[in-house]
């Protein structure tokens, strides 16, 4: 075909997207950000049962400066909130967050005074992980869609249009569950 | 003084299905009609029902009931404390017996020395309190606000309740961190779910809610507070404005 | 020690504006605000140190950074409902949150002599499996906080054991809602009693190894002996119950002493020792989940067939669960009977399931020995079918009032380790 032929044994081709998306998502390092029951379960997966190790993210950072995911695990209070969003700004570019379990991405049964209804209200979520908690095998996956979301982002001006087209999409789209009268 | 007592007894014994009446209808409306319904929707005839709630409690002696191993020490409890307030005796407004528990519903002016007493006292030594727990009655007229307070002895394993009360428009309530140093951060949870100020506590503010948040939002005219949830164009209402049955 | 006026605020703002500070005047003195997002405080709990070199000089606690408003928003749901939300409260403990709340509407309902007697037995024995899962957890979050992270590896791994039997009975790892008023959910899945078992002859083994990697460890014994001292008296004017009471020489525990759920008749010791110090703790944490063994093993020896909800077809839900092909959920008998057989099963399945039982109007506290403390709940009925109000006394919230007695004076490390063998959770702190 072309420049493939002519190369010798062992070499592979692919795109600076896809190298960048690989040394992205090889070795992530979440922030803590336990909260609530699901940081129990998040502590789990960082067990030996389950052992986030093998996805190259054990390392669980205490600071938020060195880290690149967020893992909302909980309810998150209004008092709370200030903080989240404090540490979210603390964390260097770039950088993605998983809502872990009903509360953190929606208020879940907490619909209260006293709980902000769903973390999407102070910071941008990549992620909305279900469950009451989520079984650690459900943060497994999550984490996993998430790795091929990093993986397969775009870059530079590829990357623009991307989210220009994604949002037309989304004006365009129609709700199909029910009327908006 | 016995046989006044007695005759006081036989008196209301003589009465009581007025004393009853007369409590029935002391008792607070809760609700009127059948269905609750505000506009003229209930057809069922029921219309003018009035549901009451309970009337205030108010047990007799004796309150130990021999068939209910629970109530055992209640009697003696009740005289020990009696003997040991002496003359503030009055402090007591009045006690009840019910389900194999204990409370005395206690003037707030008198509460700080009953309390002390109920540590000190040999024959009590209520060594431990678990805390204050606020109830707001809206309706109760006069004493809305309700601080009720749990004590228990290691020494002679028992347990009582100890309840008083405030009005809305005066919510004050005097502290007893200094005798129960414990109560510290439980007062200053009722005063910031309830309103209640506990005269005398070392720094009452805000625990569990931001320091700037108004209104105490445990209390029964603070909403809810749910925001409606929109999911795909539709609107979960809060819990408290979603359908429910009475 | 000197202590002087000024002191440096570093409890945030610009990190150029402290240094300057310290450089400009003699101050020894450092605020420090650790919390609430900081990896050694057990969750979102705010530590507010002031330090004179290493030494903390004041100790403040700022909490709920978690609060959930779970006890109002109870008060918008049935008596059965209630449990799903009280579960939530102290996540560790859920079976201890949902027994207490249990039989202080038992109490109100004045049924509490009519739970079956396999149901008692199988929420004793579920509340001492969960009493070694959250000792189990205190271990771990403590080895992984003084930086043991072999401690909390093993801790994690065998509360895995246990929350595997949590799973089996009640289809969740955590947040049950197995415990309701009048009984428990559903029976126990065949199989369960062997799985037990299984755990019965596995657990010792495993905490003989806990023990042998920190009974005798110097690195450990350095990190918690003499540390956080509490003397009993200091334990008793700041309402201390539970494993820290134990640990300073008082063996009070609610389980003998007001028997609840049939403890009276279940053989075991409560622990004690008198060190008061963060390794006492330990010791006696330890020795509770021995003895929480002991407990389960007569559990299984007890349990005779019966019925495991009340017989008050008023209160106990109607159905009767059963696995269908999508799921959990009414069994086909069941189905069967109120859509064609009576009307009236259908109409008192709805108005059981929709509207819930009531509850005499009065007030009740219950209290039980959870893996913390006391934990009390105190419920109040104006007659509805939706609680008028419930409070619950939380052993952590009353405890981390101690957090200043125990680490002022000390340095900052053993402030760690202070919190830590207080085991507090946030859940059930902030509610």
């Amino acid at each position: 075909m072309g420049l493939e032929e002519k190369l010798p044994n062992g070499v592979v081709l692919t795109t600076v997207e896809q190298v960048v998306g690989l040394a992205r998502k090889s070795s992530m390092w979440p922030a803590t950000f336990g909260l609530a029951c699901c940081a129990i379960e998040m502590m789990s997966v960082g067990g030996p049962h389950y052992d986030l190790a093998r996805f190259g993210m054990e390392k669980f950072g205490a600071t938020p400066r060195q880290a690149d995911l967020m893992i909302v695990a909980g309810r998150v209070s209004q008092k709370m909130a200030p903080v989240l969003r404090q540490i979210y700004d603390q964390m260097p570019e770039p950088k993605w967050v998983i809502a872990m379990g009903v509360c953190a991405s929606s208020g879940g049964m907490f619909n209260n005074y006293a709980i902000v209804q769903g973390v999407d209200h102070i910071v941008p979520v990549d992620m909305y992980l279900p469950g009451c908690p989520p079984r650690p095998e459900m943060l497994l996956d999550a984490v996993l869609k998430l790795h091929d979301k990093v993986q397969n982002t775009k870059l530079g001006a590829h990357r623009e249009q991307e989210i220009t087209e994604n949002e037309e999409r989304m004006l365009r789209r129609s709700l199909p569950l029910v009327s908006k009268d | 003084m016995s046989t006044d007592n007695e005759r006081e007894r036989d008196e209301e014994a003589a009465n009581l299905p007025e004393k009853q009446g007369r409590e029935r209808l002391a008792a607070p409306v809760r609700r009127t009609g059948m269905f609750g319904a505000t506009t003229t929707g209930d057809t069922s005839g029921f219309g003018g029902l009035q549901v009451r709630g309970s009337a205030p409690a108010h047990s007799q002696r004796p309150f130990t009931d021999p068939d209910d191993p629970r109530t055992a020490d209640f009697d003696r409890v009740a005289d020990d404390l009696e003997a040991a307030l002496g003359e503030d005796a009055g402090a007591v407004e009045r006690v009840e017996a019910a389900r194999g528990e204990l409370t005395f519903h206690v003037r707030r002016e008198a509460l700080l020395e009953l309390v002390r007493v109920l540590r000190d006292d040999p024959s009590l030594r209520y060594e431990l309190c678990t805390g204050v727990a606020g109830v707001h009655f809206p309706d109760d007229a006069g004493r809305e606000l309700h601080a009720v307070y749990h004590f228990r002895s290691l020494t002679h394993n028992s347990e009582i309740r100890v309840t008083t009360t405030c009005p809305d428009a005066d919510p004050h309530v005097p502290s007893i961190v200094s005798v129960y140093p414990t109560n510290d951060w439980h007062e200053r949870e009722a005063w910031d779910f309830f309103g209640l100020v506990f005269d005398g506590h070392p720094a009452l503010t805000r625990i569990q809610m931001p320091d700037d948040w108004h209104g105490h939002p445990q209390r029964k005219d603070y909403p809810l507070g749910g925001i409606p949830v929109e999911y795909r164009g539709a609107t979960v209402p809060p819990p408290d404005e979603r359908r429910s049955y009475q | 020690m000197t202590v002087t006026e000024d002191y440096i605020d570093a409890s945030g703002g610009d990190w150029d504006d402290v240094i300057e500070k310290a450089q400009a005047t003699s101050a020894e003195r450092l605020v420090v605000n650790m919390g609430p997002q900081h990896p050694s405080t057990h969750g979102v709990l705010r530590l507010i140190l002031t330090l004179d070199g290493e030494t903390c000089t004041e100790a403040r606690v700022g909490i709920g950074y978690l609060h959930t408003g779970i006890e109002k928003n109870l008060e918008y749901r049935t008596w059965t409902q209630g449990t799903t939300f009280v579960t939530r409260m102290d996540y560790l403990t859920p079976l201890f949150n949902e027994t207490a709340y249990c039989l202080a509407v038992e109490n109100l309902l004045d049924i509490t002599d009519r739970v079956p007697e396999r149901a008692n037995v199988i929420r004793v024995m579920m509340m001492e499996l969960n009493r070694m899962a959250s000792h189990f957890v205190a271990m771990a979050t403590f080895g992984m906080e003084l930086g043991a992270t072999t401690v909390m590896t093993n801790g994690f791994r065998e509360r895995e054991m246990i929350l595997d039997i949590f799973e089996l009975v009640t289809g969740l790892r955590m947040n049950h809602a197995y415990i309701r008023p009048g009984g428990v959910s559903q029976d126990l899945p065949p199989g369960t009693v062997g799985k037990v078992r299984e755990l019965l002859k596995e657990m010792p083994k495993r905490i003989g190894t806990m023990r042998k990697l920190l009974d005798e460890n110097p690195v450990y014994l350095a990190r918690t002996r003499d540390v956080a001292h509490l003397s009993l008296s200091g334990c008793m004017a700041l309402g201390i119950t539970g494993p820290l009471l134990r640990a300073s020489g008082l063996a009070w525990d609610l389980r003998k002493a007001k028997p609840y759920c049939g403890y009276e008749d279940y053989e075991f010791d409560v622990p004690v020792s008198d060190g008061g110090d963060v390794y006492a703790r330990y010791r006696v944490r330890m020795a509770e989940m021995e003895e929480s063994l002991k407990i389960v093993e007569q559990c299984l020896d007890r349990l005779r067939p019966g019925p495991v909800m009340i017989k008050d077809a008023k209160i106990g839900w109607p159905a009767k669960l059963a696995l269908g092909p999508d799921g959990l959920g009414n069994s086909p008998d069941h189905i069967a009977h109120i859509m064609s057989g009576s009307m009236e099963a259908l109409i008192h399945h709805f108005k059981l399931v929709t509207e819930g039982f009531r509850v005499p109007a009065g007030q009740a506290y219950a209290a039980v020995e959870s893996a913390k403390g006391e934990l009390g709940c105190y419920a109040v009925s104006d007659g509805g079918t939706r609680p008028y109000r419930v409070h619950f006394r939380d052993p952590s919230f009353t405890h981390l009032q101690a957090v200043a007695a125990m680490c002022e004076g000390g340095t900052v490390a053993d402030v760690i380790a202070a919190v830590a063998s207080i085991d507090p959770v946030m859940g059930g702190v902030d509610r």
